[in-house]
């Protein structure tokens, strides 16, 4: 089975300056990962490259065992369907309902048959939006838009779950919520890349699953110590 | 995905595709707006096209088959030598029939010049008369050359020096006509471009969304080429309704009216203009179709 992710040497940036460089990494299929570092240090950047939202500047980086950088556009998208983004800003259809941005994925693919109206309630009630299903995104709290992007990011049952900093607008407890979530898809065999500064998020996670830290800092990546 | 696939689902229709891309007021009205003041036009450019076609088609066919001898000729010899060349007609290969025009008819004639007291016979007006050839026609060089021996007064006029540039007048007007369809249908797919470029533009965090959670262009390119096809056909329809309904209340064609009188649609002609909002949609169709690729190439 290919890895997940493949990058070798793999550099990023804008003009003659990289952002990111000289980074390898796999990810194994189930495995779960937190990505650290100070802000700016390029984890967005870094997710980034993983759902070929930007192309290396060098190197190579592989997703499910595709070369990225020759991905055409329905290559791009059909990968992408394969994956679940959960943005720190959500990113969502404002003049949708919650409901519909959760469905988004089928709906957009052509998933969306009257059978998976029982799945996608059951998905709702899952991250604890039942009532709020119909409500429009810019109603609802910073902690209900994070549930329901990773929603929305698990509904196509995808393979890889990327999260941007999950859990920066939100409170303690329902950082431990998401967190939680998180957890039981990796459970569920889904490999998971959490980018976040929240050291005390990573320790919490100690109990739950076992997750592989990596520190980027100065444009490169490496192991911050032990494994959880 | 192919065209094939968008007109299928142009006519399928998507209800919760087309409810994703929110719709933008500015970009709807402006090409309801456009594609109806267009097909508006548009009735009136294929009227004039088809009443040229028309007259052209008219002077060709009515003036090519007759033709008309002008005898001069002193009072005491005019019948004889107008007999003479009725005689030389009715033996010409070509010529179906020949008749002197009467003193009546030819006052008709010179009327609007003279007024109706014109004292015919007291004037040396030359006699007229009417020639209508049979299909094959006649050979004219040789009818000159006859009439100058039996009637040295008698002048053919065949019509063709003045025939020829009236008949190209009328072909260049239909021309025109067609020329200002094209230009329309041109304008209208520019500006049909420009509000879809505005719509995607104005759209391009959803269009960010939709590729972040997966969808091709053609699902995108779809719910904006069905949105700006639909409103094309709708504007265009109602345009076209209404100039047809104006090309409808004009004055009647009348024997005086000439030209302008005759500018509208005959028979099965009405039927023409209702291809106007058809060939909307489908300028509509790829305009949108093209901008829409073109600026999804542009986003990741």
């Amino acid at each position: 089975m290919p890895f997940v992710i493949d990058m070798r040497d793999a550099a990023f940036g804008y003009g003659s300056e990289p952002i990111l460089s000289a980074l390898s990494l796999r990810l194994a299929p189930g495995s779960f990962h937190f990505l650290t570092g100070p802000s700016g240090a390029g984890k967005t950047t870094f997710l980034k490259l993983c759902y070929a939202e930007l192309v290396a500047t060098a190197g190579g980086v592989a997703i499910f065992g595709e070369n990225a950088a020759r991905l055409d556009r329905d290559g791009i998208a059909l990968t992408r369907q394969r994956i679940g983004v959960v943005h720190q800003d959500c990113e969502f259809l404002d003049h949708l309902s919650i409901r519909d941005n959760i469905a988004l994925p089928l709906t957009v693919t052509g998933r969306d048959t009257p059978g998976q109206d029982s799945n996608l309630d059951e998905l709702i009630a899952w991250v604890g939006l039942t009532a709020r299903a119909h409500a429009r995104p810019p109603e609802l709290s910073g902690g209900e838009r994070q549930r329901a992007a990773l929603a929305r990011a698990i509904i196509m049952d995808p393979d890889l779950i990327l999260a941007d900093e999950p859990t920066g607008n939100v409170d303690w407890d329902m950082s431990l919520r998401l967190l939680q979530l998180l957890c039981e898809l990796n459970r569920m065999g889904k490999t998971v890349l959490i980018a976040t500064h929240d050291m005390a998020l990573i320790r919490s996670a100690k109990a739950q699953v076992q997750a592989r830290v990596l520190r980027l800092a100065g444009g490169r990546i490496s192991a911050a110590g032990a494994d959880l | 995905m192919s065209a094939l696939a968008d007109v299928t689902s142009l006519l399928r229709g998507e209800t919760q595709a087309d409810r994703v891309v929110p719709r933008s007021g500015q970009a709807a009205k402006l090409t309801l707006a456009v594609s109806g003041a267009m097909a508006f036009l548009a009735v009136f450019a294929l009227a004039l096209s088809l009443a040229a076609g028309r007259l052209a088609d008219r002077w060709s066919q009515a003036l090519a088959q007759s033709s008309t001898i002008r005898l001069s000729a002193p009072a005491q010899e005019l019948d004889i030598q107008t007999w003479a060349v009725l005689i030389l007609l009715q033996q010409t290969p070509g010529v179906e029939s020949a008749r002197a025009l009467s003193d009546e008819e030819q006052r008709a004639l010179l009327e609007p010049w003279f007024g109706h007291d014109l004292p015919v016979d007291d004037l040396p007006v030359p006699r007229l008369i009417e020639v209508i050839e049979t299909p094959e026609g006649y050979d004219a060089t040789g009818l000159r050359q006859r009439l100058a021996a039996e009637a040295p007064g008698a002048v053919l006029d065949d019509h063709t020096r003045w025939r020829a540039p009236l008949v190209a007048a009328a072909d260049r007007l239909r021309l025109l006509g067609w020329l200002s369809l094209g230009l329309i249908l041109a304008s209208t797919g520019a500006m049909i471009t420009l509000a879809a470029q505005a719509a995607l533009a104005s759209n391009e965090q959803v269009i960010r969304v939709m590729r972040l959670v997966g969808a091709q262009d053609a699902y995108i390119a779809r719910a904006f080429v069905r949105r700006f096809t639909r409103r094309a056909l709708t504007g265009a329809a109602a345009g076209a309704a209404l100039g047809m309904l104006a090309v409808a209340l004009l004055p009647r064609a009348a024997d005086e009216g000439a030209f302008l009188t005759g500018l509208g649609f005959q028979g099965a002609g009405w039927l023409v203009p209702l291809a106007i909002p058809v060939l909307a949609a489908i300028v509509a169709f790829w305009a949108t179709r093209i901008a829409a690729f073109r600026t999804l190439r542009g986003l990741r």
